[in-house]
């Protein structure tokens, strides 16, 4: 881990997709109950090579997601470990019923990898951005639901998740992420990650907001605030203790995700807040629109998910004191 | 095949028997649906799944999912008979914490492969079975019974097209073709035309039985284990409420709340059909 002013937010020297082939293979070479999933998006996660690799542990589902979730029950019912991918807004919204009843009602076991998360879906649009994936596998009992920051993190969650029965919902994007995570750092399912202390205010960040987060915290330091950055990569089960010591600690809270605000990390960390620790929080995510198209940097920009936009909104929290 | 028939059709009558008996401790239920499936679960259970009661999850074991979960109790009362747990529970059903919901559920009835009653899922977790017997170079058979009505769901038709792509020659799927749903029948809210052709079509291997004939039944299962490419899709010619003539005969037979002369129809039948029971006439 790196952490301090010395961080230069540089990207990993792989693309979130390679990360996922290429361990899903090591994890596929050692057991071989591991089966990955596609519905026809082999091209776009790079799963050709997990196909190369592994044939006989590899199943290209076509365009049919609501029964490529039924077919990871009928593998996990037989004792394999389904990996399916497929991208988030077509795991989540277009199979949530099958997700629901065929995966966790009926207590399966399956991973799911869900891509493009919000807006890095780009030039896809509206149609196929993921804002609301996070609250409707969040929603589901005992669902375990992941946004992973880098690939040093994918790689270790693919990794724990394939020892720990049940159903994994795991968000990611597709491309390069800045690289915040060295390949040994160990992460804890259901811990979030302090990446910087501070006094004044605490960032909680998932996903790519989290180098947003951190470079909030320059800008927020070099006026004089003090900022507390944490990778909240585990939605949930979210870590309540944690939550609540940085409340005490810092009296202010804001909550950055590339997600929908209701019933995303805001919507944790505020059920969190106010049942234990009631503390000024601000939630800063996609507040009641839809995607549209755009690049990452415009629709950032968009939708108020840029470094100075949260450095603003964070001023006028604490500045509400 | 006279002695397995007749072994066969003493089954389904005492499925049915129980169908109707727990039913009518609860004081409502499906029926229809239930009933016009006797005879396939009578052979499934009576004969053709390689299976052990004393070890539900036996790993050898045949696998059948009830796609439609509606038809509950004609699995529950299968698996009592065949003695996975007593029979007393069968009239649980619905009770307050109980252990017989009427939607099956894995997790809570021995015998129960799949939870179920959300249309169209459980074909394609049977798919998935079935998937993961071939990719591990099992022989075990998979078996789904799935309605008339269900198919009006999309999702069959994908795993329908899934199961003849990856060749699942070790795969069954019955459909319940009773000709009616909730609303009506299904040939007036979303017409079929014609099952054989549309599952010939979809690369199954596809018959048409009665499925009031356990005999016809047993054959059309035996015949489909000939093939080694396709999976096999066995149509039952059945009938809403099958075997009780008044419940047949019933236009709205779905989910019955009985009245009195229902009840008294009902009651007349479970009479009769203990006494055929009884004195060995089937």
């Amino acid at each position: 881990m790196r952490t301090g002013a010395s961080m230069t937010y540089e990207l990993d020297q792989i693309e979130m997709r390679e990360a996922y082939a290429g361990t899903l293979i090591e994890i596929a070479q050692k057991n071989s109950e591991v089966i990955a999933l596609e519905a026809d998006l082999m091209s776009a996660i790079s799963t050709n090579k997990f196909k190369a690799a592994c044939p006989d542990q590899f199943v290209n589902c076509g365009i049919m997601e609501a029964n490529m979730v039924g077919v990871a029950a009928g593998l996990s019912l037989t004792g394999k470990i389904p990996y399916l991918h497929t991208f988030a807004s077509f795991a989540t919204r277009r199979a949530f019923d099958q997700l629901f009843i065929s995966g966790a009602y009926a207590k399966l076991n399956i991973k799911i990898l869900g891509s493009d998360a919000g807006v890095t879906s780009e030039h896809n649009g509206g149609t196929h951005m993921p804002f609301e994936d996070i609250g409707l596998v969040r929603i589901i009992p005992g669902a375990t639901v992941i946004e992973v920051s880098d690939a040093a993190m994918l790689a270790s969650m693919l990794r724990q998740v394939e020892q720990i029965y049940g159903i994994h919902y795991i968000r990611t994007i597709r491309k390069k992420a800045v690289k915040i995570y060295d390949e040994h750092t160990d992460f804890e399912i259901g811990k979030g990650k302090v990446l910087r202390e501070g006094n004044d205010v605490t960032l909680i960040a998932s996903g790519i907001m989290v180098a947003e987060a951190l470079q909030t915290a320059d800008i927020l330091a070099k006026e004089g605030i003090g900022a507390a950055v944490i990778d909240m990569f585990t939605i949930k089960p979210i870590d309540r203790d944690l939550i609540i010591k940085y409340a005490a600690r810092t009296g202010a809270i804001v909550t950055i995700e590339n997600h929908n605000c209701i019933n995303g990390l805001g919507s944790a960390v505020a059920e969190v807040l106010a049942e234990h620790a009631p503390t000024r929080l601000k939630r800063i995510g996609i507040d009641e629109q839809f995607g549209r198209v755009g690049t990452t940097d415009y629709l950032k920009e968009y939708y108020g998910l840029t470094k100075e936009h949260i450095a603003r909104k964070t001023k006028e929290l604490l500045g509400n004191r | 095949m006279g002695e397995r028939r007749n072994y066969l059709e003493k089954f389904a009558g005492e499925i049915r028997l129980k169908v109707l008996k727990m039913l009518n401790h609860r004081g409502f239920g499906h029926y229809g649906g239930s009933l016009s499936i006797v005879e396939a679960i009578a052979v499934l259970y009576g004969e053709v799944l390689k299976i052990d009661p004393a070890n539900p999850d036996w790993p050898e074991r045949d696998y059948f999912i009830l796609s439609k979960g509606h038809g509950g109790p004609a699995l529950y009362a299968a698996l009592a008979l065949k003695g996975y747990f007593s029979p007393e529970i069968l009239y649980t059903l619905n009770d307050n914490n109980t252990t017989l919901p009427s939607h099956p559920d894995r997790n809570l009835t021995k015998g129960v492969d799949m939870t179920t009653g959300s249309l169209g899922q459980g074909i394609s977790a049977a798919v998935g079975v079935a998937l993961s017997h071939k990719l591990s170079k099992r022989g075990n058979y998979t078996y789904t019974l799935v309605g008339d009505g269900e198919l009006n769901e999309g999702q069959c038709w994908e795993a329908v097209q899934f199961a003849a792509h990856h060749k699942l020659h070790r795969l069954v799927v019955f459909i319940d073709d009773n000709k009616k749903q909730l609303d009506g029948f299904t040939k007036d809210i979303c017409d079929p035309i014609d099952f054989q052709e549309k599952f010939n079509a979809f690369g199954f291997y596809a018959l048409k039985v009665n499925g009031a004939s356990v005999q016809e039944i047993l054959s059309a299962i035996e015949e489909g284990k000939q093939q080694m490419e396709k999976p096999v899709a066995i149509i039952l010619d059945s009938v809403k409420g099958q075997g009780v003539r008044y419940l047949e005969e019933k236009t709205d037979n779905h989910h019955i709340r009985p009245s009195k002369e229902d009840q008294q129809a009902i009651d007349a039948a479970i009479h009769e059909l203990e006494l055929t029971l009884r004195e060995g006439i089937i």
